[in-house]
């Protein structure tokens, strides 16, 4: 076997997507990693407070938030799997299963969000609440960006055989959705979990 | 059962090792003090979570290696960043 030989565990080494995508991402993994230090820094001016307020988030909801992204994630692996290997039924549905994901984590957001404000705890009672609202609305943004991806994902999995540009396009769109959840990790720990 | 098969790959086993950890963090950082190692903890088992997302789901594992390693290096270093806020500020 020579240095260049490819086999199924080793596959060649390849950039998912157009290279360009990955300058985008990191961008936007770089902004919400300010973000998170921004968050970090206001606590330690208040982590009593800070303290306090995390305990009136819905933990449980969290959880299933983040349960329920990390399940669309592997919609999202399970459609680029089926549209690589020609099963276009599969690879819609599995794009559809999603975003139906992806509009229960929007429900289960507003939900908190109602609850929250409902309960005298909107993003003028302190700062905790500030940067939850600020925090989970620019990740919520993103939920609807990815949204779009994902239904430019499902327009492409119809098609017969997608070319060169269209499957960098397709791979770009699905890890952006990965992105979504990758980003939300971090605030689940931080904002339920550490703060 | 093409689903099964597909998902029997690396990525559904990924998946399940996510769920767990998410409920493992869940256990363990629902209730602590204010300043407690067990943010740093809940902190790592994220930054695990999100090079878990990135390898395996976004197919990083096979990139080439600068962006694997820019990749590695945010993991870590969100962690590292994150954690020593927690503690020293």
């Amino acid at each position: 076997m020579t240095p260049h030989t490819v086999t199924a565990s080793h596959p060649a080494r390849r950039i998912p997507g157009e290279s360009g995508t990955w300058v985008f991402l990191f961008g936007d993994m770089l902004v919400f990693g300010a973000f998170f230090v921004t968050f970090l820094v206001e606590r330690a001016k208040e982590p009593d407070v800070f303290d306090a307020a995390r305990t009136t988030l819905h933990l449980g909801v969290g959880v299933l938030n983040t349960l329920v992204l990390l399940t669309s994630s592997l919609f999202v692996v399970l459609a680029l799997t089926a549209t690589r290997t020609g099963a276009r039924t599969l690879a819609t549905r599995a794009v559809v299963a999603a975003m139906g994901c992806g509009l229960v984590f929007i429900a289960l957001k507003v939900f908190e969000y109602v609850s929250l404000a409902g309960a005298g705890h909107g993003p003028g009672a302190n700062h905790f609440y500030l940067y939850y609202f600020i925090l989970t609305g620019l990740h919520l943004f993103h939920v609807c960006l990815g949204l779009g991806a994902l239904a430019f994902m499902a327009t492409q999995t119809r098609r017969d055989e997608l070319g060169a540009t269209r499957t960098a396009l397709v791979e770009g769109a699905a890890c952006f959705w990965h992105l979504v959840d990758l980003l939300w990790i971090f605030l689940f720990a931080l904002l339920y979990l550490v703060s | 059962m093409t689903a099964l098969k597909l998902l029997s790959n690396r990525a559904g086993v990924t998946w399940l090792i996510l769920v767990t950890a998410t409920i493992v963090s869940w256990a363990v950082g629902a209730e602590h003090r204010t300043g407690s190692a067990v943010a740093v903890l809940v902190l790592a088992i994220a930054a695990v979570k999100v090079r878990l997302v990135g390898l395996d789901f976004m197919e990083l594992r096979h990139a080439p290696i600068p962006l694997r390693a820019a990749f590695e290096l945010y993991c870590v270093g969100m962690w590292a960043l994150l954690s020593g806020l927690y503690l020293w500020l």
